[in-house]
């Protein structure tokens, strides 16, 4: 069976292209994408699409690479009567995803300042391997992020209020089951809120290099030459903890439940038993915790900016996340159903249509958030009307590696890379220099052709581009 | 003379086969492999031991935990390590496997230690252990 363009960036993966597929697979590529996607990937979409009560699409977005169970921008959703969760949909980095602040400063002001600046976010926030925080967060500080997210974090006082409206679920999403979290998540996550992080984490200082739709970037807050902040982490150990104990008692279930699985990192139940319960319980856990984590190195960062530019305001355009599971409603063949979409490196884009998108932004559609890679540009998009049809509301998360860290490692090192960025201008901090090599820009495919395909399929639509002055990495 | 382990090329990840003439010499050097994917083993004294005891139904259960293990203590103990010997025991009546562990290592010092990679976690993906002239385990890490 081969595989079958069926439009202008769409690709059609037919039934049958591996045994027990359930529905055919969508891959969400231009041709010259297309030549990226190597064989492994298109196997992942492919054994996504056999999973139980899958249904529509077993969909890769433009950015899709080889991961582990789901592709790296897989999407796929199941029905709630005959449907599964897998934590093979989301990833060991639960609510990895990315907040952008925008200034009322412009790039000249702050550029002589860049260095400075940048010291003083690397040394605000804790970065970097194992890294712990200067919270100190007691047990029930833990428990209480795991509850309530952002919204705990704005009682403790980080970040104000008004910030909760321009999260995806308000940075507190329901049904979180504090009893579901073992004890090593706990004992690695307490340390760590409040923390960056290493691997392809960041905290970027930006420029407004390019508005492509005035209106929209308007009501958004943007303009060019105007200076953002984008954070980019997730749940850190907690995340990464629950991930693995869950994955174990759901390998027993998938052997309980009868389910045949193609691919040992799919574990899953069945929605409804209690093994499936108790994943969703522990994974809102990890993801409220991410939030909290983003709103409180948000808050240090907006205190950092104050020290130098007393009076900015930055404020807090969007925060998504882009490795979660969600229960979401969505017109299947005509009729409206609660399903459980998952999403592994994919972004929700929904449209103005949803009640879900922050007031401010009534009528236009949310913020999708796509970071760059080190030293390239991140855009800001539009979600639209039409991602719903296509996509269950979503669009890609970032432009998706194409070199192995291995190769990256022999062809470049992290001295040249950080050497290469400051030619260019960007100035970078970083707390293990060796692993920039295996983040340098190259590894990665360009930024701008992933979101051309996102934007020529009318699943969210470009607003603004911003590239990188000031990067401190883990 | 048999490699003890060696990475396999994966675009995202870091894949990886591990070898042994016991089960035992096998999880070893996974553990060896894994931790090399952060730091080179040379960059690690052998300073201070910790003692991991772990169960499970199956061999493959066992391997999982054991690897994850590895991780959990590496951010609880802000450790690095570059010694494991580990002692696997069946338990009677084929009820499963019993593992013991002795991990080297020292505490971890950002002025000495250099990092490659940050191994998040241990994914089951293509996740298998074989016997044939020898055992072979296959890993892929999330990094």
């Amino acid at each position: 069976m081969e595989i079958e363009k069926i439009d202008d960036n769409i690709y059609e993966v037919p039934v049958g292209y591996r045994p027990g597929m359930r529905v055919p697979g969508r891959i969400f590529v231009s041709a010259a994408l297309r030549e990226m996607v190597e064989p492994g990937t298109v196997d992942q979409v492919a054994n996504v699409a056999t999973l139980p009560g899958i249904v529509g699409h077993s969909m890769a977005m433009p950015d899709a690479h080889l991961g582990y169970g789901f592709p790296i921008g897989g999407v796929a959703a199941f029905k709630e009567q005959g449907g599964i969760i897998s934590p093979g949909g989301v990833g060991f980095d639960i609510n990895c995803g990315v907040r952008l602040l925008r200034s009322d400063l412009q790039a000249r002001d702050v550029q002589p300042l860049i260095n400075t600046l940048l010291d003083a976010l690397f040394q605000a926030v804790p970065s970097g391997l194992g890294s712990t925080g200067r919270l100190h967060a007691t047990d029930r500080q833990l428990t209480e992020s795991f509850l309530r997210g952002a919204e705990w974090a704005v009682e403790e006082g980080y970040g104000v209020e008004s910030d909760l409206d321009f999260c995806e679920e308000n940075g507190s999403m329901p049904g979180a089951d504090p009893s579901q979290v073992g004890v090593k998540a706990r004992k690695r996550g307490r340390p760590q809120l409040g923390t960056l992080g290493s691997g392809n984490h960041f905290l970027e200082i930006q420029r407004v290099e390019e508005i492509y739709d005035q209106e929209i970037a308007k009501r958004f807050g943007l303009f060019k030459g105007q200076i953002t902040v984008m954070i980019h982490c997730g749940s850190r150990g907690a995340g990464h903890q629950i991930c693995t104990d869950h994955l174990d008692v759901l390998s027993k279930a998938v052997r309980k439940y009868n389910i045949d699985i193609p691919d040992k990192q799919l574990a899953c139940a069945p929605l409804g038993t209690p093994e499936a319960d108790h994943y969703f319980g522990a994974m809102v856990c990890a993801a409220n915790y991410a939030w909290a984590n983003r709103h409180i190195i948000a808050h240090w960062t907006r205190e950092v900016f104050d020290r130098y530019f007393p009076g900015s305001q930055l404020q807090l355009l969007y925060d998504v996340a882009h490795n979660v599971a969600k229960i979401e409603e969505h017109r299947v063949e005509g009729k409206k159903e609660r399903l459980y979409v998952h999403r592994k490196g994919a972004t929700r884009a929904f449209g103005p249509s949803r009640t879900e998108i922050p007031a401010a932004y009534e009528g236009l559609g949310q913020p999708v958030l796509i970071p760059g890679s080190m030293g390239t540009a991140s855009y800001v998009l539009c979600g639209q009307d039409k991602a719903l049809d296509l996509t269950f509301g979503s669009a890609c998360h970032g432009s998706g590696r194409v070199m192995s860290r291995s190769q990256a490692l022999r062809q470049f090192t992290g001295k040249e890379v950080k050497a290469a960025l400051n030619r260019d201008g960007i100035a970078v901090r970083s707390t293990s220099p060796g692993m920039l090599a295996e983040e340098a820009p190259q590894v990665y495919k360009p930024s701008g052709d992933v979101v051309d395909v996102v934007h020529n399929l009318g699943i969210a639509t470009r607003v603004a581009r911003l590239v990188p002055l000031g990067v401190s990495k883990g | 003379m048999m490699i003890p382990f060696e990475y396999l090329e994966h675009t995202a990840d870091v894949k990886f086969r591990a070898y042994g003439t016991t089960p035992d010499q096998m999880l070893s050097n996974a553990a060896a492999a894994l931790f090399g994917a952060m730091i080179s083993p040379g960059q690690v004294k052998v300073e201070e031991s910790w003692q991991v005891e772990l169960e499970a139904e199956d061999l493959e259960d066992l391997a999982y935990q054991w690897l994850s293990e590895i991780v959990f203590l590496f951010e609880t103990e802000s450790a690095v390590f570059s010694r494991f010997q580990v002692a696997l025991e069946e338990i009677e009546d084929g009820k499963g496997w019993k593992l013991r562990a002795e991990i080297g290592g020292e505490r971890m010092d950002p002025e000495r230690h250099s990092f490659l990679a940050e191994v998040k976690a241990v994914t089951r993906h293509k996740f298998a252990i074989k016997k044939n002239e020898r055992w072979c385990i296959q890993v892929v890490l999330d990094v």
